[in-house]
């Protein structure tokens, strides 16, 4: 059992989620990140020239069994990507174990 | 047809009485006219203050929003009553050939005189509660232009003290120098007759401006704003609908301050002279927008709304002064000179480490003086000189006003909130209650 997190573009996030959701990945959380980077983009405010290096990202944690590690992975490694520097991460994490909180399944059972 | 016929088939007393009575309805129908267009025009003003509230929540923090709620209702509120208490005596005081016209007060408290809800009122232009309540919707105004400048630091209870001496004593003072009939719409020497300010760039705008300035300087820039070194950083406002919703409203209130400034819609002349001041003050609002637009794009290379909606405020408030008797290219011209003085003041404000949040002191001071002057290009009958006298003794009057009055409050209550509450935002700390308590960042 394995997790995988992925900082991903907002903007590839419905492709990623249809992809992921075609390989049987259906069940996964996420939430909007900022982070720090090389990128930076240019803003002006009332006369005040500045720049940020705060990106908006979305992140993916996704628990998976093993036998969807692989193809998880690839499925974001293939829709995420743009070419263009800033694409994101994926991580991958062991995880102990998982439970189901309705009927206390734990293993494989608590996941699938 | 139906008037003339009657008219051909009676006899001499008939046609007197019936002239009597037409004369009678020709007053009431102007009479009715005239009220209409005060009154539409008073609902407009009133609407100007959503406007600012708009304008000021849109460019500051989210944090501040509720605190800046509170000084606008206030704000509106405190204008009408003190206007109703003193203000409005203090303003049409009624002063008398040999009056200096400095000063003069007719008693606090008003009732409309015998005849005043009459046509015989003012030759029908309007009835005294409709003067009254459009002229008490101008009062506020100078109060909440400083509003926007000081916002994100200033201690509310003291701001609230500040308006109450500011529109219900400063503000009507000046007025009455000119709309009060008072010694500057008199002005006499040299080659100077007269001072001319239509509906306000000086004595509403500028007097807002320079008590903004002056109390901005005093209270210090938010946390922040300025690095060591003394460059600016930006603290961009949280909401750019809400900041165009408010221009937008103020632009839409500006067709009732300055039409309604002319007072009348019952004669062709008024109608006319509405046109002319709908048409120059809506094109010099877009001169300004124009203006600033192109000039923050050569500067910055990215088009910038902010600057872009002050640059119409400032077109606004720099057509007020004179809104009637420009052609159309010359209202464009002093509109966009109005843009101009935004793009090129707002970034020499920050060089001052002077914090305007809302660029009050650019759009309403320095547009509002622009605009004074303006007035010798098309207006025959103003003078340089009494336009610059005009300019200088409101300026000098309304700065040591306000300079006391904050200088008072900074040593008795102090105007400024502490570092803590601005820091966790004066909604939390003054208001005890979050403007989007679902969206809160704390």
């Amino acid at each position: 059992m394995k997790k995988i997190e992925a900082i991903i573009r907002k903007s590839k996030f419905d492709e990623v989620k249809k992809a992921l959701h075609d390989v049987g990945v259906v069940f996964f959380s996420y939430w909007d990140v900022t982070g720090v980077g090389n990128e930076k983009q240019g803003h002006v405010y009332r006369g005040v020239v500045y720049s940020t290096s705060d990106i908006q990202r979305r992140y993916l944690s996704i628990v998976v069994t093993d036998e969807f590690v692989d193809t998880t992975v690839k499925t974001i490694l293939e829709t995420a990507k743009t070419g263009n520097v800033g694409d994101g991460k994926v991580f991958v994490t062991p995880v102990e174990d998982a439970y189901r909180i309705r009927t206390g399944e734990n293993g494989y059972n608590g996941i699938n | 047809m139906h008037i003339v016929f009657e008219l051909e088939k009676t006899d001499t007393t008939e046609s007197t009485n019936l002239n009597q009575k037409l004369t009678k309805l020709m007053e009431t129908a102007l009479f009715t006219a005239n009220n209409i267009w005060m009154m539409l025009c008073t609902g407009l003003v009133f609407f100007m203050h959503l406007g600012f509230s708009f304008l000021e929540i849109g460019l500051t923090r989210q944090k501040n929003t509720i605190n800046i709620l509170f000084k606008n209702i206030f704000i509106i509120t405190a204008g009408l009553l003190l206007y109703y208490i003193g203000g409005f005596n203090l303003m049409y005081p009624g002063f008398e050939e040999g009056d200096l016209g400095l000063f003069k007060f007719a008693g606090f408290g008003i009732a409309a005189p015998e005849g005043g809800m009459t046509p015989e009122y003012a030759s029908g232009g309007y009835t005294w509660w409709t003067d009254f309540l459009f002229q008490g919707m101008f009062a506020a105004t100078a109060a909440t232009i400083v509003s926007g400048a000081v916002a994100e630091r200033v201690k509310l209870g003291s701001f609230f003290l500040f308006t109450i001496i500011y529109v219900g004593l400063v503000y009507p003072i000046v007025g009455s120098w000119q709309w009060g009939g008072g010694f500057l719409s008199s002005l006499s020497y040299g080659s100077a007759e007269g001072f001319y300010d239509f509906a306000g760039s000086s004595i509403v705008h500028s007097v807002g401006g320079w008590a903004a300035l002056i109390a901005v300087y005093l209270l210090g820039p938010r946390i922040g704003k300025y690095t060591a070194e003394g460059k600016a950083n930006a603290i961009p406002g949280h909401s750019m609908p809400f900041t165009t919703a408010g221009v937008l409203i103020l632009w839409l209130g500006w067709f009732g301050f300055n039409g309604g400034s002319q007072l009348a819609m019952g004669s062709a002349e008024d109608v006319n002279a509405i046109a002319n001041i709908y048409i120059n003050t809506n094109i010099a609002a877009a001169a300004g927008v124009v203006v600033a637009l192109f000039l923050s794009y050569i500067r910055y290379g990215k088009v910038e709304l902010t600057m872009t909606l002050n640059g119409a405020l400032a077109g606004l408030v720099a057509i007020t002064a004179e809104p009637l008797m420009p052609s159309v290219p010359m209202a464009a011209f002093i509109g966009g000179i109005g843009g101009l003085i935004v793009v090129v003041t707002v970034p020499l404000l920050d060089k001052l480490k002077i914090d305007d949040v809302v660029g009050a002191i650019p759009v309403h001071l320095f547009a509002g003086i622009w605009g004074t002057i303006a007035v010798v290009f098309s207006n025959p009958d103003a003078t340089l000189t009494a336009q610059l006298t005009g300019i200088v003794l409101v300026g000098v009057f309304v700065s040591v006003a306000s300079a006391i009055v904050w200088y008072a409050l900074a040593l008795t209550l102090g105007i400024r909130a502490s570092k803590e509450d601005e820091i966790n935002g004066l909604d939390l700390s003054e208001c005890g209650l979050e403007a989007y308590p679902e969206f809160s960042r704390g």
